[in-house]
């Protein structure tokens, strides 16, 4: 728990800042709907005759004179994009941080396992994710109530949790990246939730890259899709789940091992 | 009870040394140095012993715990200070402290006051406004807190001013006293002469010898000195030839007798003969053919 604890320490200012922008943008998205929602009605006409620009974004979907609709497009966006950089760059950094600020010698010669080290610092990242998400949960909710939405279906609890996972998958795989790495590699985390934010946008374009969806976690968490549908592509969030396993496990096992420089 | 044991133990790099089959034994309650120059191996062996990496073969034991399968139990009862010290900056030096004694499941609050207050440092100080000596200081305090059975020290007067190494050895002195065994790596010949029981002379990765530092001062090399020359004729093994004015001062490795009867040739007026110091016998072992 020590170290969990300085973690969480460690992480603060950056949990702060990325929740309060992340918070802000959505809040912000979430009341100006009310301006918007009389010109929605024409806008999904116009995107729905746009084919493969409204596809890409799931805009050929969904009624975006409904507040879920307009929801799951534009805002969710904002918490799928800032919570995959938010997540790629915890992950990321978490181990790798160690060696290339050189803390990881006074830190494992205490008397601390590798795999405690990896334990409390990967609970370190799922508590830093879980509480930016529980704040953007509680301002959409306060934004909501405040233009007079209710949420009366469970699509917005759908879209929270596709999204927390997101976040867990980019974390674990970029955990598990930063296990192999002895300097800080925030370029390459924040490289891999953008390639895997394109990828979606691939997919959505053409059926012949509908594969893509499989690889990115972006996949299951189309708003367009949650929204149309009312659940998550299961199909593809196994996979993720797979991923998530894969990038932790990898993590824990090469740790254990690794040489610190 | 060896505090420290090795049997074999290898560490390789691919192309680049590592140590090589190093056997290595440290009694229980000893003041232990570690002598070798930069390069020699010497981080690597503790860095090895520490668990930090492992090694390619042989085995290693701490109290007779094996670093590989018993590591945490060997670092509940060890100290370390590692020859740069970094922390986390944005922490204070007594937050370090309690982070690292809270990291071993103890409250360390009267030692670490205790050795602050020696080394004069001060915990309300912000980790990055530390200079190299007062990280170091920070060091010295994480390694001892908690009254370690084993402290392992490498290279740790660098950085530290002399009235701060006095003080420094003047601790562990007193830790030692106390049972601690003090494993100590450094290049700097006279404070392992001067504190040390014994002492490993490691090169390019082996232990060239190990022994009492009262030992390895004894050896059949001696240092003579001769006045009343100002050129050495010819004559086996001698190494470290030093010229002053009508001296010349020189590393003898061969018999005494075949010495004499050549000294008694020469017109000196003068001449010694005595023990070379830690630094010379250094010299010696890392000069091939002397």
């Amino acid at each position: 728990m020590t170290l969990m604890k300085q973690e969480l320490r460690k992480g603060r200012i950056s949990l702060i800042l990325w929740t309060a922008i992340i918070s802000f943008l959505l809040g912000v998205c979430i009341l100006i709907y009310p301006e918007m929602e009389h010109q929605m009605n024409d806008l999904s006409g116009m995107f729905a005759d746009m084919g493969g620009f409204s596809a890409a974004f799931g805009m050929d979907k969904i009624n975006f004179g409904e507040f879920m609709g307009f929801f799951g497009v534009e805002c969710a966006n904002v918490l799928g994009l800032g919570g995959a950089f938010f997540a790629a760059l915890l992950g990321i950094s978490s181990l790798a941080s160690e060696e290339k600020e050189k803390t990881a010698e006074f830190l494992l010669t205490h008397p601390i396992s590798r795999t405690q080290v990896v334990l409390e610092k990967y609970c370190a990242i799922l508590i830093q994710i879980a509480i930016l998400n529980s704040v953007v949960i509680i301002v959409t909710l306060l934004s909501a109530f405040a233009i007079g939405e209710f949420p009366k279906d469970n699509t917005l609890a759908l879209l929270f949790v596709a999204y927390f996972i997101l976040q867990v998958e980019i974390a674990s795989i970029c955990f598990g990246i930063s296990s192999f790495l002895d300097r800080g590699g925030s370029g390459s985390g924040l490289g891999l939730a953008a390639l895997f934010y394109f990828l979606n946008i691939i997919a959505n374009l053409t059926d012949q890259a509908q594969f893509l969806k499989y690889i990115t976690p972006f996949g299951y968490t189309e708003g367009a899709d949650i929204v149309a549908t009312g659940h998550i592509e299961l199909k593809y969030l196994s996979l993720g789940i797979l991923f998530t396993a894969i990038g932790a496990v990898t993590a824990f096992l090469k740790y254990r091992k690794k040489d610190i420089s | 009870m060896n505090a420290i044991h090795t049997e074999a133990l290898t560490k390789s790099y691919g192309k680049a040394r590592g140590i090589t089959e190093m056997n290595l034994t440290v009694e229980e309650g000893d003041f232990f140095g570690f002598i070798g120059p930069n390069g020699a191996g010497k981080s690597t062996t503790i860095r090895t012993l520490l668990g930090l990496i492992s090694p390619t073969s042989g085995t290693a034991e701490i109290f007779g715990k094996s670093i590989s399968s018993q590591k945490t139990e060997i670092l509940s009862c060890t100290g370390y200070m590692p020859s740069e010290a970094f922390f986390y900056p944005n922490m204070k030096v007594g937050e370090v402290i309690r982070f690292s004694a809270s990291l071993r499941r103890m409250d360390c609050q009267t030692e670490a006051s205790a050795l602050c207050e020696r080394l004069k440092l001060d915990p309300q100080k912000k980790i990055r406004q530390l200079s190299l000596g007062n990280r170091k200081k920070v060091s010295i305090v994480c390694a001892l807190q908690h009254k370690p059975r084993l402290c392992i020290l490498d290279e740790p007067t660098s950085g530290l001013d002399p009235l701060m190494q006095r003080e420094f050895y003047s601790i562990l002195k007193e830790y030692n006293q106390n049972g601690t065994t003090i494993f100590l790596s450094s290049h700097i010949l006279s404070e392992v002469q001067e504190y040390c029981e014994h002492a490993a002379i490691i090169r390019d990765g082996r232990i060239l010898i190990s022994d009492s530092t009262k030992k390895l001062g004894h050896t059949e090399t001696k240092r003579v000195t001769l006045k009343g020359l100002t050129s050495l004729p010819p004559l086996d093994h001698v190494k470290d030839i030093q010229y002053q004015k009508d001296t010349i001062r020189f590393l003898y490795g061969g018999s005494p007798k075949e010495l004499l009867c050549r000294l008694a040739t020469l017109p000196i007026t003068d001449v010694t003969i005595t023990e070379p110091d830690l630094e010379e016998i250094f010299m010696h072992y890392y000069q091939e053919d002397l």
